[in-house]
């Protein structure tokens, strides 16, 4: 029984499965407009912001890591000193998700009833910050150190053998808050997954303020006021930052291939997959016969896709279903936001052409390096 | 009631006392005037205002993690100060070094409170941010010290990084190996990366194994002597350096930016 429920979660943990179904439990939990929202509402998805929600949420992490504690494998991945910080960050970001997400509901209800967030009246008083905030600190601070000095006292920092430049560990890992990065090198060369993406996000997170323009929500929490910038923000930080982070920590053995929670890391486990380019998909499968010889001409098809995906969706989207925003934004404005919210889709569309078709690349040309 | 009251008698006299006075200006404070001066006299307590509204001393509103971002930061720098006594940046005595701080040293758990409070830096970094999106606490005036604050994060993840590297075993040198081997794959600037190969005239290369961004890192082709000397230099010096001056600016902007955000 014990060892079916296993090996049920170790396919399901799969990022080819987990992957789209969070993707669709993030639409329904973080509705991004008023028909998402509606749904939410009618499924009761909110209450996961309510005392009883977090206590489920945080309940079923508990459980399941109680759980997976009994499994050898489970035990062996998940105690290695430099993953129990990521473990401790999972319960973490599970609870600060809670309490955040529960504040911004408690607003919402009362700025509904006509009344002011709770900040505001919390701000109406004024208090010294000697003594109020300096014994607060002092707390925080006293706190904080308990934790480290237990931490340190009862957990090793890690040494392994001396550094052996001849003998590569197989997986060779990054430290932990990269892996979300290296997990992209699955799907994006170096190139992009290695310099070019965290260039963009972090330039993406600089200019947050001067995309969101929408002066409410500003000084306290809440959901409704900017429901659209916080439902894409917890994307990008659940399912693409922490969740990536996840695979790359917990579910990726030897050879970078997948290993459920509860699978022996077995090196020679094989992960046979012969991917194909796009331009062999057009001209071999599809028209059946060779590649051209002039690279242009050979990977024309990826910078025609590239073209519409960059050029062609922002026009799209901004007669269809980002018409709102575009009118709020104006042309810079949405021209900047359009083409980061793409490149951030660009991974998980990347993701599904990979899993469904094995589409390796889009353009493929390795005399320059240039793979996309 | 006797013994309270040569309490009282004691503690008036040390506080009256020429030494106690030349060190704390404001004595004990009690009045609100007092609780004033002691907030605006002393240099470390003058990072923060005198007065604040009610929501922003609450734990609930602010999560503490930037003021324990800052602590640990502190907590980082005299552990980091700590074992710079006891390690010597070579390949010959790195790894032999790390051992000897658990085997030798009295107090042996500094490494563990700098490894351990690297992890938790970056995690209250991290929490930090998702707290000022949560309460749109980026948004006008407060825009370009949410830029701030995103610097001080790569700079947080660039610490623990070249800190990685320094206890030179297995997990040290292969993790900044994969680290690295991205740096190579850099568009234009790196051997590995696209476009590398256009910066040429005629047959001559501009961007080599040994003059791309990957051996500006490592200060080699591979991570070695060089590399290690490196990241010990930015990881002690350079980095904090750098990063002082961003908190400077970033705590700077959060008094001049109107204080903590709160709603308007």
């Amino acid at each position: 029984m014990i060892e079916a429920i296993k090996a049920f979660i170790n396919k399901f943990t799969n990022p080819q499965i987990l992957f789209p179904l969070l993707a669709v439990v993030y639409v329904f939990v973080f509705p991004i407009n008023k028909f998402f929202l509606r749904i939410n509402e009618r499924l009761g998805i909110y209450k996961l912001w309510t005392n009883a929600g977090g206590a489920l949420m945080i309940g079923t992490l508990f459980s399941f890591f109680c759980f997976g504690m009994t499994d050898a494998n489970f035990r062996k991945i998940v105690t290695k000193p430099d993953n129990v910080p990521i473990v401790g960050l999972l319960f973490l970001v599970v609870f600060f998700l809670w309490f955040a997400m529960k504040q911004a509901y408690e607003n919402d209800a009362r700025i509904a009833a006509g009344k002011r967030p709770n900040e505001a009246e919390d701000a109406k008083e004024k208090i010294l910050v000697w003594p109020d905030l300096v014994y607060i600190e002092l707390i925080a601070l006293i706190l904080c150190s308990v934790l480290l000095l237990v931490w340190a006292m009862s957990l090793h920092a890690p040494i392994e053998e001396p550094a052996n430049p001849s003998v590569s560990p197989n997986p060779s890992k990054a430290p932990w808050y990269f892996l979300g990065l290296q997990e992209m090198l699955v799907y994006f060369d170096p190139w992009l997954a290695g310099v070019v993406f965290p260039t963009v996000i972090l330039l993406g997170l600089m200019s947050i303020p001067f995309i969101d323009n929408n002066t409410k929500g500003s000084g306290y929490y809440t959901f409704k006021d900017r429901q659209m910038a916080v439902s894409m923000f917890m994307f990008l930080w659940l399912v693409l930052w922490i969740f990536l982070i996840s695979v790359g920590t917990f579910l990726r053995g030897p050879n970078w291939n997948f290993f459920g929670p509860f699978e022996y890391w077995d090196s020679h486990k094989l992960a046979a997959l012969t991917n194909i380019n796009l331009s062999e998909y057009v001209y071999m499968i599809w028209m059946k016969r060779e590649l051209p010889t002039n690279i242009l001409l050979r990977e024309m098809w990826g910078f025609l896709v590239l073209g519409i995906y960059f050029g062609l969706m922002p026009l799209l989207f901004a007669k269809t279903f980002l018409k709102n925003v575009f009118k709020n934004l104006g042309p810079l404005r949405y021209s900047v936001f359009v083409i980061l919210l793409l490149l951030t889709l660009s991974l998980p569309i990347k993701m599904l052409l990979r899993w469904a078709f094995n589409v390796k690349y889009i353009i493929a040309i390795p005399e320059f390096f240039f793979n996309i | 009631m006797s013994e309270n009251n040569a309490w009282k008698k004691f503690q008036s006299f040390v506080v009256n006392t020429q030494v106690w006075r030349a060190i704390f200006r404001t004595g004990i404070p009690t009045t609100p005037r007092q609780r004033m001066m002691v907030v605006l006299n002393g240099v470390f307590l003058h990072l923060h205002p005198v007065r604040l509204p009610k929501h922003a001393v609450k734990v609930k509103y602010t999560w503490c993690m930037g003021g324990l971002s800052f602590f640990v930061f502190l907590v980082l720098t005299i552990t980091g100060i700590l074992l710079m006594f006891y390690y010597r940046p070579t390949v010959e005595y790195a790894y032999g070094d790390i051992i000897d701080l658990r085997e030798q040293v009295p107090l042996g758990i500094m490494r563990e409170i700098h490894r351990w409070g690297a992890h938790l830096m970056v995690i209250t970094v991290w929490l930090h941010m998702f707290r000022v999106f949560m309460t749109g606490s980026y948004k006008p005036p407060r825009e370009f010290n949410w830029a701030v604050g995103v610097i001080l994060l790569v700079l947080t993840m660039l610490m623990s990084f070249t800190g990685y590297l320094l206890p030179w075993d297995q997990l040290a040198i292969w993790a900044i190996t994969v680290g690295s081997n991205m740096a190579g794959a850099t568009p234009f600037v790196g051997t590995g990366g696209p476009g590398s190969s256009l910066l040429a005239i005629g047959d001559v290369n501009f961007v080599t194994s040994t003059s791309d961004a990957k051996f500006a890192m490592l200060g080699g082709r591979f991570v070695g002597e060089a590399a290690l000397l490196r990241f010990y230099v930015l990881h002690c010096i350079g980095l904090p350096f750098v990063m002082m001056i961003f908190m400077i600016v970033h705590f700077w902007r959060v008094r001049k930016d109107g204080g903590i955000s709160g709603p308007t």
